[in-house]
């Protein structure tokens, strides 16, 4: 490590002491167009009519809609789930229609004002506000559920970058999004992703050409912000052979009574030589400190790195929702092909997260690493549970997976889950799992120095999630620090 | 600079300190002795505001500052520094990032201008070199995988980035070599030995004391200081131990 970077870090905490409670508990005056509640064949119509979709992909929609009839809700995981009632909620909302918005500029004041209070990176403001010399990130902010605007589109075309919102992609790039959606994460794969199949109001879908270097890094903001409101957005990536592309995706939620359920889906498909970085930092309402309200988070992360060479890498800081049911996972179906899992899951007062991965390796040389780092306090729950699959044909496949625990306090859970099936006899797996405690004289000592208790616990927790920290782009590195900070105070005496 | 005035201090609701009084002026160094489990390191921890260490009588003030009122961390900006006795490990931390940070801490705590990354290092580097340590050891986790002598020599380096009023240090000669002794006493000299500054020395040997000279020494057995002198009273108690000295 340098000093610059060194120096990095500090001035993130210190960024993150400024922080002194969770900002985003508020919600924005923005005019709402519902779908009538509830949910039935006539809501996937509707959403579908809404969008102006082709035939194709109603019927997509109402296969997947007839499946999830017939499923139950899982419950292996281990969580505490209380009754999801589907019937009492709202699957569709979008800011009232106005023509094609052809910049941020002409955005709804009041929606750049909720970005604004969001804390988008600076970085990302200078660029929208067209300072010179500025990093560049595009940002495809996705408001509830409608995509809103889209910048630097040109310039990623011309790069060959397709970056559009998931109904612009459907009506306009058809071929694409037929030949991959829900080729990763089938609708019948699970009870959530194919609720999210038949009633997915919208998300991101990013296409990059074979040897392409996608110019910038692409980020997507997603805000829950209607009451009642189900979030089901539905994300596609495809880097064709030797093209490059690091996404990330960042959210938070203002602060409500009522538990709103998120199910989304995302898909990775990385082929020869291509490599997808994709970045998380979750930062859903958690409820309160007795466990009140807070986001239900079902995710489907799903990649297939189909070529050969091609690389996957998940990196995700997860500090939000009161329950949170995601297992980012990466299928090694190219020989010699890499995914990578990078996780920090923070969980407070009544949190529980039941996360980690699944690393199916089913060709030859194929690698992955995992690195898990787990953090909880209060009364929460905190689990990894993580697959390695190693298929018959599949020789000479390593895995290395580490799997961290840190406690603060005495009434929180960590548990460890991993799963290891091996078919093939040269395959090379290691596990190591730790699980500590911040000790009082640590705390004291950084105290004794000058730094207050809850600027030491970040200190610490940051220094325990470091290595998953130090994958993430830099900006996104700052507020992911910020949050492990924000998530833990008052955790601790 | 310190004043202490009949301080009682349990720690498991053991009374160890039993009405300790010491007066300690700017500009000067004075040294505690005394037998293992007197409470020195007690004395040490409870100043600097240590859960578990209670105080249950008497006072003390740092230039005019009631310490027994504020929070360990409110303290060190008041311009306390305990040196450990035994340093703690804080892994994937670096001694930098933690310094910077407690540095301007303490500066935001005093409502002074923090310090830029530039002029942190700078200091960094100076105070490194001064106790001839490697700038490298310090981008290293905070005393992880450092040997006891290391451990020490760091102590002395956080003393000289954080720029106390008054430090206090706990056996800081304890688990050095003769050079590493002479290294960190010079070290010592160099940041503390000022007519705004003050030292407050625990440890058990003449050695350290032959370099860090000090102007006051005093005895500490059962929780109380039993005698005070001079210099001279360092080699005394050298010559004869605790017992016949503390009688
Ligand atoms: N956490 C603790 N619980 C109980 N007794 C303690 C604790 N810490 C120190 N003591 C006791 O307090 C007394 C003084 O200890 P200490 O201040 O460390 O002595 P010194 O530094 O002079 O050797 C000893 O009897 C020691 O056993
Ligand atoms: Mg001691």
């Amino acid at each position: 490590m340098n000093e610059e970077i060194a120096l990095r870090d500090a001035a993130a905490i210190e960024a993150a002491a400024r922080v002194a409670e969770y900002e985003h508990g508020w919600s924005a005056e923005i005019e709402q167009e519902f779908a009538p509640k509830g949910l039935n064949e006539d809501t996937v119509r509707f959403i579908s009519a809404k969008k102006n979709e082709p035939e194709w992909m109603l019927d997509w929609r109402l296969k997947a809609w007839r499946h999830w009839l017939t499923m139950p809700m899982p419950d292996w995981a281990k969580l505490a789930v209380p009754p999801i009632d589907y019937q009492n909620a709202y699957y569709y909302a979008a800011p009232r229609p106005k023509k094609e918005l052809a910049s941020l500029d002409e955005v709804d004041p009041e929606i750049l004002r909720v970005y604004e209070r969001l804390g988008i990176p600076l970085e990302e403001q200078k660029v929208l506000a067209g300072v010179e010399g500025a990093r560049r990130v595009a940002v495809d902010a996705v408001f509830d559920s409608v995509s809103v605007a889209t910048t630097f589109r040109k310039e990623l075309e011309a790069a060959g970058v397709i970056f559009r919102s998931m109904s612009e992609a459907i009506r306009e790039y058809p071929e694409l999004v037929r030949r991959w959606l829900g080729k990763v994460v089938p609708c019948h794969d699970n009870f959530f992703a194919a609720l999210n199949c038949a009633v997915f109001s919208d998300g991101t879908f990013v296409y990059v050409p074979e040897g392409v270097r996608c110019p910038m890094e692409l980020s997507t903001y997603f805000r829950i912000n209607a009451q009642n409101t189900g979030q089901f957005e539905r994300t596609l990536i495809v880097a064709d052979k030797g093209a490059y592309v690091s996404y990330l995706e960042g959210c938070t939620a203002p602060q409500r009574d009522e538990n709103q359920l998120h199910a989304a889906v995302v898909e990775l498909v990385a082929l020869d030589d291509a490599e997808i970085k994709y970045s998380t930092v979750q930062n859903w309402y958690p409820g309160d400190a007795q466990g009140r309200g807070g986001i239900y988070n079902f995710v489907t992360k799903r990649a297939l790195c189909q070529g050969r060479r091609s690389k996957v890498s998940w990196t995700q800081v997860e500090t939000g929702s009161a329950i949170t049911w995601k297992y980012p996972s990466c299928v090694l179906n190219g020989e010699d092909s890499v995914g990578e899992f990078y996780s920090v899951a923070v969980t407070n007062n009544r949190q529980q997260a039941d996360t980690g991965t699944k690393m199916i390796h089913n060709a030859r040389g194929t690698r992955s690493t995992i690195v898990s780092k787990g953090i909880s306090a209060g009364h929460s729950s905190n689990t990894y549970r993580g697959l390695v699959r190693v298929g018959a044909a599949a020789d000479g496949v390593r895995n290395f997976t580490q799997c961290d625990s840190l406690l603060l306090g005495h009434d929180c859970g960590a548990h460890t889950v991993p799963y290891i099936e091996v078919r093939n006899p040269s395959a090379q797996i290691e596990h190591e799992a730790t699980t500590s405690k911040i000790s009082d004289d640590q705390l004291f000592y950084a105290m004794s120095r000058g730094l207050s208790q809850e600027a030491a616990v970040a200190l610490i927790v940051n220094g325990f999630a470091k290595e998953v920290l130090q994958q993430l782009p830099m900006e996104f590195a700052v507020e992911a620090q910020k949050l492990l900070g924000i998530s833990l105070e008052g955790s601790v005496g | 600079m310190l004043k202490i005035h009949n301080l009682h201090a349990t720690v498991a609701d053991k009374p160890i300190l039993k009405g300790l009084s010491l007066t300690i002026n700017a500009g000067e160094i004075h040294a505690i002795m005394g037998p293992n489990g007197a409470g020195k390191s007690t004395l040490g921890y409870t100043l600097a505001g240590r859960p578990g260490y209670e105080v249950t009588e008497g006072a003390a003030q740092l230039n005019g500052v009631d310490l027994l009122a504020l929070a360990p961390h409110e303290r060190a900006a008041a311009g306390l520094f305990l040196g450990f006795q035994y340093p703690v490990e804080i892994p994937g931390v670096s001694f930098l990032q933690f310094l910077r940070e407690a540095a301007n801490a303490q500066r935001l705590g005093r409502g002074e201008p923090t310090l830029s990354g530039g002029a942190f290092l700078k200091l960094a580097r100076e105070k490194a070199a001064l106790l001839q340590m490697d700038m490298e050891m310090l981008k290293r986790p905070v005393n992880v995988g450092f040997s006891g002598g290391e451990k020490k020599r760091a102590e002395m380096v956080q003393m000289g980035i954080l720029d106390p009023a008054l430090a206090i240090l706990d056996e800081t000669d304890s688990g050095l070599d003769i050079d590493a002794l002479r290294i960190c006493g010079e070290g010592i000299n160099a940041i503390m030995r000022r007519p705004d500054k003050a030292v407050l020395l625990i440890t058990h040997y003449q050695r350290l004391l032959d370099v860090v000279r000090p102007d006051f020494v005093h005895v500490l057995s059962g929780g109380r200081i039993v005698r005070s002198g001079g210099p001279e009273l360092a080699l005394e108690l050298e010559e004869q131990g605790y017992e016949a000295v503390a009688a």
